[in-house]
């Protein structure tokens, strides 16, 4: 089958200018005469490095990447907005682009003398718009507005418009840079309908999204760009697989950067006692204080250390040190302690906070019915969670050692952080293990069939 | 470039819906709509008259009466030619929407500018026609086939030096300011509110140099004078120079067309 987008070997620089230069005015240009150098770069930034890849006519090519990573830059290039500085891209057949909704729109004069004119700039003659007009307005659902001005519509309004007359144009190839976050849910369940029907049609999709599941469910194939490079292309279920496990990783370093700074940061804080307390220094106690109010959550370490928690580390099943998990996932805190003197009185404990500081799971070795005995030295105590049934987010960690009466040797407070992953969207914060089970005439269909039901429907 | 140039046909029906845009856009919401778009020369032109019949009565001489229809046929055509130079300086970074976000052929811009002041140009043409007939200054048919070769000889130099304005404006913005200033001290090297005949024969060849001044002229000799269109020749020798500024507007800009999207 003949390609519908080739590209080859596309590298895009863009010129970065120097801070003085941003203001380069004619006069000062033509004063220093350097009118010729003025207008080269001092440096330049590749956006796009060699990126080769091609797209045959009907198939719906995904294109994901972290923020910055070029995809945009790309869309742009094959839209033939900007040139690529080396390479080439070649698109055969009419193409429209779903980048800048209504970006030729004119505020003043009304809706549907913007379509009129959006259709034009898009290539559409006079008469295909006329044919297609009431559709457009029947698809932006704008009957009531269509000849109100546009400066009177809302953005909501105003995108719908730009993306049925986009839409409507009726192109071989349909560039879409993440832009289905248009409307509320039933515009956008239409719009998803519109890229089927176009599917179905064999017409060929490029799509830029951060939206990963519409990437797997939707895209024939993928690609995967980082830092303007090819990281991956392919089957969309393995470029998203390898794509998240990346993001992931880079997930983990940064949590584990921040929470040794954090960490670092605490134990700055009692080293140098702040002045409040410094009133009576002979007190161990009084020395490192608790906050006033438990309840709040902010980060910090305090106590007498008589009992020192010297590490925490989160770990997952196999004992390595992990910040990021999914849900169900098994996880291991280790409690690092050096006992100063040996003791008979102590409870360690341990609380799971999320991201709006609520207490998700609070408890500790005294809740937990274990008697102390004694303790001396150096040891580990371990908080090990089989399955940990939290829905994505982000949870912050309480370690503790205490007296059983409350009298605090260390206190971490949330200093431990973890990033729970889970790909369905679930709300709340805990995931019970459940199932649904139903009796009477109630069937479901196979997940992933969601798309195809839709556009089954138009043609019903 | 050429092929570039020849894809311009391919945009008339785009440009004629952005002209018609600009024109319907431009007095929305107010009172007396298109009346403003000739209002200024209007109003000019009741200033300068009076300065010249009231206050300094003999400072012009009697070939140039009636002084205000004279003034008339000067400064309608010097606000288009200024108007289009002042909004084309503009138009790629006002439109930037556009060049940077969808595909949108940038040159069409320029021409829009141009295109929507020659149409309020036109909308001046009535009130011209009634002020000759207010003078009894008849015209000969003849003489009048010169008129739209005078505009297509203002389109193409006003499009070109559009072409350089809005491309060199997209780096230096300054171009703009510059560019109002260079406006005045051009309308007053344009023999519009005097004749050519008014200046001192020493300087005449100064006010020659003026691309302007054979414009101004040749709508004086057509539209006021009565006679033959004297001053052809000029026009002519212009209208093959407005080509080559044309083609040396729309050189820049294409060569400069690929750091729009980025600079805008």
């Amino acid at each position: 089958m003949k390609n519908a987008i080739d590209a080859v070997n596309v590298t895009k620089v863009y010129r970065k200018y120097a801070r003085k230069k941003q203001f380069a005015t004619l006069k000062s240009a033509l004063l220093s005469g350097s009118l010729v150098s003025e207008l080269q770069p001092d440096e330049t930034f590749e956006a796009l490095r060699g990126v080769s890849f091609s797209v045959p006519k009907g198939c719906t090519y995904g294109v994901v990447g972290r923020n910055g990573s070029g995809k945009s830059t790309l869309l742009k290039c094959v839209a033939g907005i900007t040139r690529p500085t080396t390479g080439t891209v070649t698109v055969d057949g009419r193409i429209s682009a779903l980048i800048e909704l209504g970006a030729g729109f004119h505020p003043e004069i009304s809706g549907r003398e913007n379509v009129f004119i959006n259709g034009i700039m898009l290539g559409l003659s006079k008469k295909e718009i006329q044919k297609r007009f009431d559709e457009i307005v029947e698809f932006a659902e704008l009957k009531d507005f269509i000849d109100a001005p546009v400066k009177t519509y809302s953005s909501g309004m105003y995108m719908r418009l730009g993306f049925a007359v986009a839409i409507h144009v009726d192109p071989e190839v349909l560039l879409v840079d993440e832009v289905l976050a248009v409307g509320d849910q039933g515009f956008t369940v239409k719009c998803l309908d519109k890229f089927a029907e176009f599917r179905r049609r064999n017409k060929t999709i490029l799509l830029v999204t951060h939206s990963l599941d519409l990437v797997e469910k939707f895209c024939d194939q993928a690609l995967w760009l980082d830092k303007g490079k090819t990281h991956g292309e392919g089957d969309p279920k393995l470029v998203v697989t390898a794509y998240i496990v990346d993001v992931e990783k880079s997930e983990e370093q940064q949590l584990a950067k921040e929470e040794a700074a954090r960490v670092a940061a605490a134990q700055g804080d009692t080293d140098t006692p702040p002045p409040a307390t410094a009133d009576e220094p002979h007190n161990p106690v009084e020395t490192a204080e608790a906050p006033a109010d438990m309840f709040k959550a902010t980060e910090g370490r305090w106590g007498t250390r008589e009992v020192e928690v010297t590490a925490v580390t989160i770990a997952d099943a196999a004992g390595t040190p992990a910040h990021v998990f999914h849900t169900g996932d098994p996880l291991t805190v280790h409690i690092k302690f050096r006992a100063h003197h040996p003791t008979r009185d102590f409870v360690f404990g341990l609380g799971i906070f999320n991201g709006d500081g609520v207490c998700c799971y609070g408890t500790n070795t005294n809740i937990d019915e274990l008697e102390p005995d004694r303790m001396s030295g150096d040891g580990e105590v371990r908080f090990v969670i089989d399955r940990l049934d939290l829905v994505e987010g982000t949870y912050k960690f309480d370690v503790a050692a205490h007296k059983l009466d409350g009298y605090p040797y260390d206190y971490h407070r949330q200093l431990y952080t973890i990033r729970v992953k889970d790909r369905r969207k679930d709300v709340g914060i805990y995931r019970p293990p459940h199932r649904w089970e139903v009796t009477g005439d109630v069937t479901f269909r196979a997940p992933g069939s969601g798309f195809r039901r839709g556009a089954d429907d138009e043609t019903a | 470039m050429f092929a570039n140039l020849l894809s311009l046909l391919k945009y008339r029906g785009l440009i004629q819906t952005l002209v018609a845009r600009d024109l319907k856009a431009r007095y929305r919401g107010s009172v007396l709509g298109f009346f403003w778009s000739f209002f200024n020369p209007l109003l000019l032109m009741a200033v300068y008259t009076f300065v010249f019949t009231v206050i300094m009565p003999g400072a012009h001489p009697a070939d140039i009466q009636p002084y205000g229809l004279f003034f008339f046929c000067g400064i309608l055509p010097w606000t288009w030619f200024s108007s289009s130079l002042t909004e084309s300086a503009n138009v790629l970074i006002s439109g930037g929407n556009l060049i940077k976000k969808v595909l949108f052929p940038a040159e069409v811009l320029p021409i829009v500018s141009v295109l929507a002041n020659l149409a309020h140009f036109m909308l001046g043409l009535p009130i011209l026609a009634a002020l000759l007939l207010y003078y009894q200054r008849p015209l000969d048919p003849l003489e009048l086939l010169w008129f739209p070769v005078i505009i297509v000889v203002q389109f193409f130099f006003t499009t070109g030096i559009a072409f350089l304005l809005a491309a060199l404006t997209v780096h230096f913005r300054d171009i703009k300011d510059i560019l109002a200033n260079m406006l005045t001290l051009w309308f007053f090297s344009t023999p519009i509110i005097y004749s050519i005949q008014m200046a001192p024969e020493s300087y005449r060849w100064v006010l020659n140099l003026n691309p302007m001044t054979h414009l101004a002229i040749s709508y004086q000799e057509v539209l006021f004078h009565v006679g033959p269109h004297g001053h052809w020749k000029w026009l002519l020798a212009l209208g093959a120079g407005s080509i080559v500024v044309f083609l040396a507007g729309y050189f820049v800009f294409d060569r400069l067309r690929d750091s729009f999207a980025e600079e805008v």
